[in-house]
């Protein structure tokens, strides 16, 4: 089958994938759906495609504006692929601390770059974003994934149904982890107005000061707008090591090569499965394993 | 010799709202305890049980990655500075 519209058709409808030798025995079941498996490699191509034709449906994006955002890598990508199919210009702000591999993607694929002070993190490149949109509004496209009501509508469109027919609507919990929200907002509008029993987990950092690409602990710093609290029917809070201890089981036991945020959601389902005797549980993988990066092991003789 | 040691934002709520502090260190490891010493709530946000550096805290020396120098060994030169910086690239091995 070949698709018609260019890069934006091939985002979304992404595969689940059983974790049967991550299941407890006599637990529930475990699946994972593998947002790596996007176009540009990771959930935010989902936002990214519905922000940027959203600004040109209502006139906001134009052929001389520049697309502008602050992001820590994966929404720079996702713009920048979408933008190039689409031929706009894009500035991405991004933290100096951001993931080599997803700077070198954006770079390639024609992205402008503005890094901000690493020490103020996603705060001082969401503040820089605005600045530069304030110095000259007329020139930039700004959607802002942090507030634009875009960003949960592609999930509520697209990862929701796509959840609801891969499992025959026999999910019964639903977990993500949240950065600016929109993941787990729409997806999870989506299921509880067909589900009302399904229970949702919010997944976040613990400790403000952490290292999982992505995610956000609410406590600190500034709240996306798009965030409200008790979104989940239950709250999981993964240290950093936690996080990545489970990237490398999942990489090592079912060869799925995953990002640090992935490890945080699926080890809170992992913590949930131990409570639980039976059900369906969807993990939200955002995105894939860093390599090229300085996240490479060193393989020792 | 003294040497500055600049914090991320999510850290300086452990070191009485300061971005900057200044310690006495010949090495970088020292430079780090006696941050750690006179802010204790920062010991471990920033060091594993094993005193090792956390897989995510990335430490500088100037523009340089401790990693590629001698880790906590480093020994430091008048007027460096020490930066603290989370790694948002997926953690660090080694
Ligand atoms: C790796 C990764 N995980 C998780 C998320 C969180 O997704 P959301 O912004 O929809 O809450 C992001 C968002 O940037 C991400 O890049």
């Amino acid at each position: 089958m070949v698709k018609g519209r260019g890069v934006v058709s091939l985002v979304g409808n992404t595969p689940m994938v059983r974790l049967s030798r991550l299941e407890r025995p006599n637990g529930p079941k475990i699946y994972a759906k593998l947002e790596m498996l996007n176009p540009g490699g990771s959930v935010k191509d989902r936002p990214a495609v519905y922000m940027i034709l959203d600004g040109v449906r209502r006139g906001l994006l134009t052929r001389e504006k520049t697309i502008l955002d602050a992001t820590s890598g994966n929404t720079g990508v996702a713009y920048s692929m979408v933008a190039a199919s689409l031929g706009y210009r894009v500035k991405m702000v991004v933290p100096a601390n951001a993931s080599r591999l997803k700077v070198a993607k954006m770079l390639s694929l024609g992205a402008e770059i503005v890094f901000t002070d690493p020490l103020e993190g996603m705060d001082g490149a969401i503040k820089k974003a605005v600045e530069i949109y304030e110095s000259d509004p007329d020139m930039y496209f700004y959607p802002d994934q942090y507030s634009n009501p875009m960003n949960p509508r592609a999930h509520y469109e697209t990862t929701g149904p796509e959840i609801m027919a891969q499992t025959g609507g026999r999910i019964t919990h639903l977990i993500a982890g949240v950065g600016t929200s929109g993941t787990l907002a729409g997806t999870s509008q989506y299921l509880r107005e067909r589900l009302p029993s399904v229970r949702i987990v919010e997944v976040q950092p613990e400790g403000e000061f952490h290292g999982i690409e992505g995610l956000k602990n609410m406590n600190g710093g500034m709240r996306p707008s798009l965030y409200r609290e008790q979104i989940g029917d239950q709250l999981i809070r993964i240290p950093t090591e936690e996080a990545e201890e489970t990237a490398r089981k999942l990489l090592l036991k079912e060869g799925i090569p995953a990002g640090t945020s992935s490890g945080a959601a699926l080890a809170a389902a992992l913590r949930l499965s131990v409570d639980l005797d039976s059900g369906l549980i969807v993990v939200i993988l955002p995105d894939g394993l860093q390599v090229g990066g300085e996240g490479v092991k060193r393989v020792r003789p | 010799m003294p040497v500055k040691i600049y914090l991320p934002t999510p850290l300086r709520q452990y070191a009485d709202g300061h971005d900057i502090v200044e310690v006495e260190a010949r090495t970088v490891g020292e430079a780090l305890q006696n941050l750690a010493s006179k802010f204790t709530g920062l010991r471990k946000q920033i060091f594993t049980e094993t005193g090792g550096v956390r897989s995510f805290v990335n430490i500088f020396v100037n523009d340089e990655d401790i990693r590629h120098l001698q880790g906590q060994e480093t020994v430091l030169k008048e007027g460096d500075t020490i930066y603290i910086i989370p790694s948002i690239a997926g953690g660090s091995y080694d």
